[in-house]
């Protein structure tokens, strides 16, 4: 149903050269990112990381003109932003925002409709190929059947997922989503995840979210923008921002750790020593979160403070002084918190 | 149910013809009204010298303020906003104030008391020239807000400032003149003769098609200011427009009938609630059907039917109108904060 231009070569769909976004009071403008210089193109997902405050929702607001840039360029599939009208830039880009929308007595199908406002005339009439863009929006974020649903009746992930189709149905070439899985529980927040890949792979589209799901947008991305704390934009496959380091740099705090192996962060450990595990398999895994929630680096060697045999029947702790037994994951780790008394600190 | 509504809007436009000081029959309106030759002389005057202007005024000024009032809801997302949100009416009250309490020392006196028509003309021209004012200094600083609650607090302010010139006024007249200004706030469609209708009529119903207008507009900023732009609103220039055409039906519906409340605001809300939806495409012509039979309803009580008395206008739209409000608002709850 989108029209795809795949004869001409498409020129990016998003595309900055040396941006500068921030704020402008009376007297100076104050630059939050600078020099920023990334391109998207159609058929890649997007993921914008960076650390709280750094930036990222004024970048998104920039690129999809609620707010001025700074200085710098920003071009939609080939033309600079600031030259398109309303519903020239309404036609290339859909957005969807983080603001919940506290509409009442409307059904999802009129949601949806809404995102042919730059299509239809004067009086907001719809032709048969507006309701088909309709249709098959809604078809293609797999929520036709709540097309006679009151929107405000419906659970969050669906209603997220009825803004996209909204979005969708201005037929834009770009879809840009400011954290569409804030409010969402886990199994949503994957679903839309491989909803929007799904959307760029086979309507051709270009998608770029922020988003704080670290570990989902590792998984999910083709291409990561990072934002570091010195304000610098890193990008490249979730694999290269991994690799080089940048995901640590951008993130790590004096509290948590990356694991690049497991693309996940973990609490620091280590603050009560080194702890070493017998045992192999899942149970031993488990027995390893365990030392590590409670505060000790799990290493093979070394000195340690603390070994745990884990085997089927549970768990024992082995120490210079006594062996402990135990079953259960939860008594495990009310036998470490009890040794933690000012005697024992020589693993610090 | 659009249906429904309009079989009940011919009707109770039938009885606003029917019933009154004298009865007529509803078969001598319908006859009356075709211009029948059997129509009775008598009651052919009573309807169209008095009744029918009166009864066409109440439509007008009933859909003018209940499309004034969706229009200023939606723009708000306020359920409270009505199409004097920005302080029209206090505006029209002191324009009105400053004729009647001042006419004692001003040319007006000379102008006004020679014909009592000259007078009321007065009083039309001063309610529009103080609505105007307060608009135009409420436009004037909202251009520089983008925050509508703000603009909302200006109206209010603005509306707040008026009346108190208003008091200060009252507080320095005469029991004669307070009586007229009263006379004034009691609001009436009886005022309204077809020569002036020439003039209402035309501008209340440009209010309305502009209105009809920007439903496409409405509808997409019931999504909220930043969706709407995303979607290639023009904001600022709709929110203008908006709130220009929907005072003008403010202003005009006072300027002629006095400040009726209730009506602008009560409306939009019965519309959300019988129909159960916020789409404008529906609720704008479902809003000047109800607002026109609202209208109606309450000049015919106000008239009190096989009596001599009159009720003051206002007085019953409130009373009789806030129960049935409740009323369906609370059966259909959906409905109470759809804006």
């Amino acid at each position: 149903m989108i029209a795809a231009p795949s004869s001409i070569a498409a020129p990016a769909a998003l595309q900055t050269r040396d941006l500068a976004v921030g704020y402008r009071t009376r007297r100076c403008r104050r630059a939050v990112l600078e020099r920023v210089s990334v391109s998207v193109t159609r058929g890649e997902l997007v993921c914008l990381l960076g650390p709280n405050g750094i930036g990222k929702s004024t970048l998104m607001r920039t690129l999809a003109r609620m707010q001025p840039a700074l200085w710098g360029a920003v071009e939609i599939g080939g033309d600079a932003l600031s030259s398109l009208s309303g519903s020239e830039l309404a036609r290339r880009l859909g957005v969807v925002l983080t603001e919940r929308v506290g509409v009442e007595s409307l059904r999802v199908r009129q949601i949806v409709e809404l995102g042919r406002y730059p299509y239809s005339g004067w009086f907001g009439g719809l032709d048969t190929r507006d309701h088909d863009v309709v249709t098959w929006s809604l078809e293609a974020v797999g929520a036709s059947h709540l097309a006679e649903r009151d929107f405000a009746q419906i659970s969050d992930g669906e209603r997220q997922r009825v803004m996209v189709a909204r979005a969708l149905a201005q037929e834009p070439v770009l879809l840009m989503l400011d954290e569409p899985t804030a409010f969402l529980d886990v199994p949503s927040r994957v679903e839309l995840m491989v909803l929007l890949r799904r959307l760029t792979r086979e309507k051709s589209l270009a998608v770029v979210l922020s988003t704080h799901d670290l570990e989902l947008a590792l998984r999910t991305a083709d291409v990561i923008w990072l934002l570091m704390p010195g304000g610098e934009v890193v990008t490249g496959a979730p694999e290269d921002v991994i690799a080089t380091g940048a995901i640590a740099q951008a993130f790590e705090g004096r509290q948590i750790r990356f694991h690049p192996g497991e693309r996940t962060f973990r609490w620091l450990t280590g603050e009560r020593g080194f702890a070493g595990i017998e045992g192999h398999g899942f149970r031993a895994d488990m027995a390893k979160a365990v030392l590590e929630r409670e505060g000790y680096a799990v290493e093979a060697g070394g000195h340690r403070s603390v070994t745990v045999r884990v085997d089927d029947g549970g768990w024992t702790v082995v120490t210079d002084r006594a062996h402990v037994k135990g079953d259960t994951f939860q008594s495990l780790a009310a036998h470490l918190r009890a040794r933690c008394s000012p005697d024992e600190t020589d693993g610090l | 149910m659009l249906c429904g509504l309009t079989g009940v809007f011919v009707l109770a436009f039938l009885l606003s013809l029917a019933l009154g000081s004298t009865h007529v029959p509803i078969a001598s309106v319908v006859e009356v009204l075709m211009r029948s030759a059997a129509a009775d002389p008598g009651s052919a005057i009573v309807i169209e010298i008095i009744r029918l202007p009166r009864s066409l005024t109440a439509v007008l000024a009933g859909a003018s303020l209940g499309i004034a009032g969706l229009q200023m809801q939606t723009l708000f997302r306020n359920p409270l906003a009505d199409p004097f949100a920005l302080g029209i009416s206090s505006g029209a009250s002191l324009g009105v104030a400053v004729v009647v309490l001042g006419s004692g020392m001003s040319v007006a006196t000379a102008f006004g008391a020679s014909t009592g028509l000259a007078g009321d003309a007065l009083l039309i021209a001063a309610a529009i020239a103080g609505a105007v004012a307060v608009l135009a200094v409420v436009l004037a600083v909202s251009s520089r807000v983008d925050n509508p609650s703000t603009v909302l607090i200006l109206g209010l302010m603005s509306g707040y400032a008026a009346s108190a010139i208003v008091t200060v006024l009252v507080g320095m007249t005469s029991p004669e003149r307070l009586m007229q200004l009263a006379q004034w706030g009691f609001g009436s469609f009886a005022g309204v003769t077809w020569r002036r209708l020439s003039l209402f009529a035309p501008i209340t119903v440009v209010g309305l098609v502009v209105a009809g207008a920007t439903t496409k507009q409405l509808n997409a900023l019931l999504l909220g200011d930043n969706y709407a732009r995303s979607m290639g609103v023009a904001v600022r220039r709709a929110r203008l427009l908006t709130m220009l055409g929907a005072s003008m039906l403010g202003a005009v519906v006072t300027a002629f009938c006095g400040p009726i409340a209730f009506v602008g605001i009560a409306v939009p809300h019965l519309c959300r609630g019988l129909l159960g939806t916020s789409n404008h495409r529906v609720l704008v012509p479902a809003v000047v059907m109800l607002g026109g039979i609202v209208a109606l309803a309450a000049q015919v009580v106000s008239l009190l039917p096989g009596t001599a008395g009159v009720l003051p206008l206002n007085a019953v739209t409130s009373i009789v109108g806030a129960p049935v409000v409740v009323t369906i608002l609370l059966r259909n709850r959906r409905g109470a904060i759809a804006a």
